[in-house]
């Protein structure tokens, strides 16, 4: 049994919001695979949640008419990594989830669940950011949109305010056109393992493929929530394939990095990790932009 | 506490269980059902003891409410047995294989590898290693699992040629 105290049930979003307005203090349960692990290690013992694991209307992936990718927020992991426009569009956001946990978790954690509990770690949450996603918040007031970049405060911290609903995730056609990206992982175990360091980048070429038109890059557990390196961005943009090029996301994402030592690694290693990983993560973007550096 | 109908099919039949709204889906099944198959192993969607199949894909059954199983479809390692041919081939692959130690883990690691033995995509020892990454075993090493998985595909791939 589940040691917390009232279950609202909502059948509709509406019915959700009009829930969320009157029972401010109430979690909201998606998936689970947090709350309902906390619940069984006693501590979240006593709380109310509002159930909206049931609203499929909060579930799918769709296409907008201006070329916008909506995300539900209750598309499990497995929703994500196999659904045809993000295999088509999007592919890194799948391999990217595709890490998280192992097929059981996969199947029953939603990405709304992964950015809205505010972990730095979370491993849809760099790619995210670095596809410049923006976040539809929605309460019996109307809809809030808002800018990833803008939403974590702090560790578990997040700009939901009490009224508030995640109902969707959108990636422009701005964003992912012609756009390629790579994610890297780096944990102590293939499956099951929370990131040490995670690192997302993506890359826009120039039509002639020698220079970097846009380049994209966020972290996660590289500072107390996920971010972008905007002076590695900085200096990305309108550069050569070369190893200056490399060199300096190398740099320009240490500087805008804060990550701390924890059990898992020192933060003498994580930096080690942020700059390693940016450069491979870049060179495997570019590759698969159709770009070679050096080349 | 509140209460709450669930109706939903369990290995092929449909059954209605009037429930706490606190239990979880491997409470419902064990106590209700008396499906002892489901483990629990660690109650914290660590170590797959508790996996079973909802409309065909595993879940860890221990961080499921009850409840969320209204109309769906559960397969658990009981639902296996035919009256006729007793032991699926997957469980017998498992016996044949020493795939099976303690015991304690084996029904969820048959749950998890359904999905495998099922698609007719032929998966590598490594692609099955993944499928199964989120059930734990302490005593085989693994490896005589991957054997029994690999084993029982390759038959029912077989299988589905030759009848096709």
């Amino acid at each position: 049994m589940y040691d917390f105290n009232t279950l609202y049930e909502a059948k509709t979003v509406k019915e959700a919001l009009i829930l969320r307005n009157e029972h401010p203090e109430a979690l909201i349960l998606a998936g689970g695979s947090d709350i309902l692990i906390k619940l069984h290690e006693g501590k979240l013992s006593g709380c109310d949640l509002i159930n909206i694991f049931g609203l499929d209307q909060l579930r799918g992936i769709t296409m907008e008419p201006d070329g916008s990718i909506i995300i539900r927020p209750l598309c499990s992991f497995t929703d994500v990594a196999t659904h045809p426009l993000i295999l088509e569009h999007i592919p890194v956001l799948g391999e990217a989830v595709n890490q998280i946990g192992g097929p059981q978790i996969r199947n029953i954690g939603t990405i709304g669940g992964n950015i809205c509990n505010g972990v730095t770690s979370a491993d849809s949450a760099s790619t995210l950011k670095a596809y410049d996603a923006s976040l539809e918040l929605t309460s019996v007031d109307g809809i809030r949109i808002l800018p990833y970049a803008e939403f974590n405060f702090g560790p578990g911290k997040v700009d939901l305010k009490q009224n508030e609903i995640l109902t969707g995730i959108r990636i422009s056609k701005e964003s992912w056109e012609h756009t390629y990206g790579h994610y890297i992982k780096y944990a102590m175990r293939k499956a099951m393992d929370i990131a040490t360091l995670g690192c997302s980048v993506n890359v826009r070429l120039s039509d002639d493929k020698n220079t970097i038109d846009r380049f994209r890059i966020a972290f996660g557990v590289a500072a107390p929530t996920p971010i972008r390196s905007v002076t590695a961005e900085a200096s990305a943009n309108g550069h050569a394939l070369d190893d200056e090029l490399l060199h300096m996301v190398g740099e320009g994402s240490l500087v805008d990095v804060m990550p701390r030592s924890s059990w898992r690694a020192s933060k003498e290693f994580r930096l080690h990790l942020v700059k390693e990983l940016a450069r491979r993560a870049t060179i495997a973007a570019i590759e698969k932009a159709g770009g070679k550096i050096n080349g | 506490m509140a209460r709450k109908l669930v109706s939903c099919t369990v290995n092929g039949t449909k059954r209605h269980y009037h429930i706490d709204v606190r239990a979880s889906l491997s409470d419902m099944l064990r106590n209700e059902e008396g499906l002892d198959s489901i483990k629990h192993g660690c109650d914290v969607g660590e170590c797959g003891a508790c996996t079973v199949l909802i409309d065909g894909k595993p879940f860890n059954s221990c961080i499921y409410l009850a409840i969320w199983a209204e109309g769906k479809s559960i397969l658990t390692v009981e639902g296996l047995n035919d009256v006729k041919t007793g032991i699926s081939d997957i469980q017998q692959a498992f016996i044949d294989a020493g795939a099976v130690q303690c015991g304690f883990c084996t029904p969820g690691f048959i749950m998890a590898s359904i999905p495998i033995i099922e698609s007719d995509k032929p998966a590598s020892r490594d692609e099955i290693r993944r499928q199964v990454a989120g059930n734990l075993c302490r005593c085989t090493g693994y490896e005589k699992i991957v054997d029994a998985i690999e084993k029982t595909q390759k038959k029912r791939i077989a299988e589905r040629k030759s009848s096709s």
